[in-house]
């Protein structure tokens, strides 16, 4: 069974995203920011993260340039999942080592092709 | 494009469409696309059709079916059929396919070849979109040639929004990759718009399956991708026979993943080299296609 984090401020968010991310078999675990998500990182490194940008603590783009910098063995991949749709804040994103970007609000089908696109489902 | 897909459960259609209104929406959407709307899915006609009656303002599909055969109104009885057929479509929808496509091509093209492809029922676009996408990007990095790429659908408003190429955030999200999203597309208000070089990369047309002639010209590939299976199986073996007149010997034939022209047709047979594609087969009768057109 593949893993998946989800690092969110928003607990709807992330009940919404376990409830989809559970539907296509993932296993999964929560952050509520990026420093949480970090040392579950360190701890115990998921397939794939999906990834909110704003949240207290540790941004989204922090956490994923500290992952990125990490020595962690494996690379898990990172999907943005955020309200910041703008072309710059993707491009931002992607170039920070961001696997895929899923501009909210989504839906389950927005999920599935995107964990599809970069092999996770 | 087939029937469109609801959430309405059929016990709360079926109080509300009468076996009148039923038959007069079936007949129409038979008679312009040669689409059934079979006994199982009759009660999505509800969904389908209520955001229509409530533009019109109208309270029952009884009153649109009313409408329909009193008025004559042609500009309704679009509506209704476009509101009828199915749109689902996504970018790269069974992304291996794309791949066999672009492995065709290249062998079309080691032969010196301008490679002609019909995506045929081609909805919103998605589908020739991606395939422009893919054959961009080919030029760009090796120089290779573009593909002629026609998209056609029987639906006015699909073809319409192929040509504008503008998509949702929803819609520009199922089966995109960002990257290629980022490349190929910019942001207009909340939606996504393809960039003027990708929709100048297709020749956009409206074509009906069950009734037009093949288009002119010959093709080396035909994709029809889930749309067959909504028509009944006399029509289906001429469109094969359409398909077989409009593709060169040994052209190629790509259905949906859960379609096949096996006991339907003997123009076609898989194909040997590119599994899961059909391949017209040498010396396939025409004969039905062009006297239906």
């Amino acid at each position: 069974m593949k893993t998946c984090l989800v690092v969110d401020d928003s607990k709807v968010i992330r009940k919404v995203a376990r409830h989809i991310l559970e539907t296509l078999d993932f296993s999964v675990t929560e952050a509520c920011d990026g420093r949480e998500a970090l040392d579950a990182c360190m701890a115990a490194a998921p397939d794939v993260i999906l990834l909110d940008w704003n949240m207290p603590v540790m941004s989204g783009m922090d956490f994923l340039r500290a992952l990125r910098d990490s020595n962690i063995p494996t690379r898990p991949k990172v999907v943005f999942c955020t309200t910041e749709n703008g072309m710059a804040y993707i491009r931002a994103a992607i170039e920070a080592g961001a696997d895929e970007y899923v501009m909210k609000p989504f839906d389950r089908d927005t999920l599935e092709s995107k964990l599809q696109i970069v092999g996770m489902a | 494009m087939p029937i469109r897909p609801t959430s309405t459960s059929p016990a709360a259609a079926t109080a509300t469409v009468s076996q009148r209104a039923v038959n007069a929406f079936s007949a129409l959407l038979e008679s312009r696309t040669g689409q059934q709307i079979s006994a199982y899915r009759s009660w999505r006609i509800d969904t389908a059709l209520k955001p229509l009656m409530r533009a019109r303002g109208l309270d029952t599909l009884d009153q649109l079916a009313a409408a329909l055969l009193e008025t004559g109104d042609r500009c309704l009885s679009d509506q209704i059929v476009d509101a009828l057929l199915n749109g689902e479509t996504s970018f790269f929808r069974e992304a291996p396919v794309f791949d066999l496509i672009v492995e065709a091509v290249a062998a079309l093209e080691a032969r010196q070849r301008r490679v002609r492809i019909w995506c045929a029922g081609c909805s919103t676009g998605q589908e020739p979109l991606s395939l422009a996408m893919l054959f961009a990007e080919r030029a760009e990095e090796r120089g290779a040639p573009m593909p002629d790429i026609v998209a056609t659908d029987v639906s006015e408003a699909a073809l319409a929004r192929t040509r504008a190429g503008r998509y949702t955030q929803f819609e520009i999200q199922r089966g995109l990759p960002i990257r290629r999203m980022m490349r190929w597309f910019d942001a207009v208000g909340n939606d996504w718009a393809a960039k003027h070089e990708l929709l100048r990369a297709m020749t956009v047309r409206s074509h009906n399956l069950a009734a037009d002639a093949p288009l002119p010209g010959m093709f080396d590939i035909v994709l029809c991708r889930n749309v067959l299976l909504y028509l009944d199986p006399q029509t289906k073996t001429e469109v094969f026979a359409r398909f077989a007149a409009a593709l060169r010997p040994g052209g190629l034939l790509v259905l949906g993943a859960g379609e096949t022209v096996i006991g339907q047709t003997d123009a076609f047979a898989p194909s040997r080299d590119l599994r899961g594609l059909y391949e017209r087969v040498d010396g396939a009768t025409v004969a039905a296609a062009t006297a239906a057109g």
